[in-house]
């Protein structure tokens, strides 16, 4: 279409909330967004479309973008990453600057972005974890599956966590794709690690794991999985592994099954399919799915300092709810991993936080004319990138129409970065342009072909910021 | 409104095709490189785009075209730098569902190659799914498919509406 084109079918598309529209081209906003994930890039392409004019400033805590694209996503998922080829174009364009290695609530405040610019976004994910809150729960080997994944990726905070591989079951709690992920690290034979992005002092460890059994624990049944379809089917196809579950779990399903929306009605056949796959005579390790077993306590082992076991109470269903019964179970585990969500930090006291579920209080990503939220940080941590792209989309067309049908006034001059900037130089902080990023890219990536991988991700802050100054 | 995803795929992927053979409906504003996914291979003779797509927005926009025999939909609307928010996202490769279309039952009976596993593991993750839903990456135009119209899910368009 036509440059004028797009403007004048924009134009109408505004005009069905708003009778007082703005020219487009006759406002020069200025916007920030708080994270560099998908929730933030996705936003910043529906802005770019809707304000020809507008200035863009994506800060992000680290020094490198992306957030959990890079941080979060399996290594052995790189086809999932090729959305960071459209994040780059984004971050690329004129009009939008990444700005890395500032920290919200610490270096800079939302009151200084909020006087600085038009809108703000706050798009900076959910990072903390929901704890069980049950007895023994403070033992060794016992971790939550993001600071795990964060260790195989390379996020700085979780490179140096110590845990034992040197067990042969673990308890994974929790049924999405996560734990899925976490998992399917565990029980890959190793070769099929190496030419990922895994970080290398990960791959050491793995490579020296003794783990062969990885259970899968929740507390409701098979129609309440969260994981989806591609993850539990790659279960499958691990070599050398067998997948076991308790057939008597599915009991009564074969009558359910037929009238279940397509995409349950999908995973809940393949689930059954799988029940026992047949064992190969190679296989050596076992992926075990566990179904109405809520986690009561857990206990240490041989070594009294690290877990050994977890009791479990089984449940019944009332409906879709799970009901403790007084009926107790062990499990022997010798490593757990909690998958059992995440909430978000209020990473700044003026921001309106639902402490209880963990995110910032919006609607439809709005938490007042000129402050939005994208993402995990305002719907919690739930669904694939898509779900995230949704949301993101339709809060980036929120922003603008905001500043289009003058609910919020760009007319005001405001100084963006040039306040912003000079007082993060007055404390003195080093700040990682996109043009940084892509030296500490190179970098990473020369490493990686040196080893016959996709890359070796630098997982030290110091470093980073060394090879952005470019004076090593 | 504008040059997101297409161009931005464009940019990314291995050039192997002459531009000169490329029609285009709309001016190329920028030098961007063609782009193609896997769907030909590199040595076969460039054909001329001789098919015809028709996208079918949710808002019942009509956007029409031109492709080449052995082009994914994904292709077409990369080629073309169409402008549909987020489509292709992984590129073409089935991890993803940015890309779903919405076919007629006729055309979708008509397609030769039924959707696998892991396409339909995919779609079911897509918003609006239908029985006569497909992904654009798998679907590749022949001469019988001349003319195909598609309709695209709305998602993001009518967010608000």
């Amino acid at each position: 279409m036509h440059p004028l084109g797009r403007v004048l079918a924009f134009s109408q598309k505004c005009r069905r909330f708003s009778t007082n529209v703005i020219d487009p081209n006759s406002i020069q906003p200025k916007l920030c967004v708080v994270g560099s994930g998908p929730a933030s890039f996705y936003a910043a392409q529906q802005i770019l479309k809707a304000l020809p004019k507008v200035q863009i400033d994506i800060f992000e805590r680290l020094p490198v973008p992306f957030g959990l694209v890079r941080f979060g996503v399996a290594p052995d998922h790189p086809e999932v990453k090729n959305v960071i080829n459209t994040f780059t174009k984004t971050a690329q364009d004129p009009r939008v600057k990444f700005i890395g290695n500032v920290k919200l609530g610490q270096d800079v405040s939302l009151a200084e972005l909020q006087n600085a610019y038009h809108s703000v976004l706050l798009a900076y994910g959910a990072e903390e974890d929901r704890l069980l809150g049950i007895p023994g729960e403070n033992l060794d080997n016992i971790l939550s599956a993001r600071e795990f994944v964060g260790w195989y990726n390379g996020l700085p905070n979780n490179k140096d966590l110590k845990f034992n591989l040197n067990i042969e079951k673990v308890a994974i709690i929790g049924q999405g794709n996560v734990a899925l992920d976490v998992a399917r690290i565990l029980l890959s034979p190793i070769d099929l690690l190496k030419k990922t992005d895994i970080t290398e002092y990960s791959l050491a460890a793995l490579a020296d794991s003794k783990v062969k059994e990885v259970k899968l624990i929740g507390r409701r049944g098979p129609l309440q999985v969260a994981f989806t379809i591609k993850e539990f089917r790659e279960m499958l196809r691990l070599p050398r592994c067998f997948v076991n579950m308790n057939a008597e779990d599915f009991a009564g399903l074969d009558a359910i099954v037929p009238n279940l929306p397509r995409p349950r009605k999908r995973l809940t056949e393949l689930l059954m399919k799988s029940i026992s796959t047949s064992k190969e005579t190679e296989a050596d390790k076992c992926f075990n799915p566990i179904f109405f077993r809520t986690p009561k306590s857990f206990q240490s082992g041989e070594d009294a300092s690290s877990v050994g076991a977890l009791t479990v109470a089984v449940n019944t269903m009332e409906g879709e709810n799970a009901v403790e019964t007084d009926v107790l179970e062990t499990i022997e585990c010798g490593l757990v991993l909690r998958s059992i969500g995440y909430k978000s930090i209020q990473a700044d006291s003026a921001i309106p936080f639902n402490s209880k579920r963990g995110l910032v209080e919006n609607s439809g990503g709005v938490i007042q004319p000129g402050l939005y939220v994208s993402g995990w940080l305002g719907t919690g941590p739930v669904g694939v990138i898509l779900s995230t792209m949704t949301n993101a989309f339709a809060v980036g067309q929120t922003m603008a129409s905001d500043i289009l049908n003058n609910t919020v006034d760009a007319s005001i001059k405001k100084p963006g970065f040039e306040f912003i900037g000079s007082l993060l130089k007055k404390k003195g902080i080093q700040t990682v342009s996109f043009a940084d990023w892509e030296q500490i890219d190179k970098v990473e990536q020369s490493r990686g072909k040196e080893k016959g991988k996709l890359r070796e991700k630098i997982v030290d802050v110091k470093e980073m910021l060394t090879i952005a100054s470019g004076k090593p | 409104m504008a040059m997101n995803v297409g161009r931005a795929l464009s940019c990314m992927r291995t050039i192997y095709v002459s531009r000169v053979l490329r029609h285009v409906r709309e001016p190329v504003s920028l030098g961007t490189n063609l782009a193609r996914f896997s769907s030909s291979s590199p040595d076969a003779l460039p054909k001329t785009d001789s098919l015809e797509v028709t996208f079918v927005k949710a808002d019942g926009q009509k956007v029409k075209a031109r492709c080449k025999e052995g082009d994914s939909l994904l292709d077409v609307v990369v080629n073309n730098e169409l402008d549909i928010s987020g489509y292709g996202a992984c590129e073409g490769t089935l991890t993803c569902s940015t890309c779903h279309v919405i076919l007629s039952k006729e055309d979708y009976d008509r397609i030769p190659s039924k959707p696998l596993d892991d396409e339909n593991d995919m779609l079911d993750l897509a918003f609006e799914l239908t029985e006569t839903s497909r992904l654009g990456c798998q679907i590749v135009m022949t001469k019988e498919l001349n003319g195909l119209e598609v309709r695209l899910p709305s998602s993001v368009n009518d967010a608000r509406g």
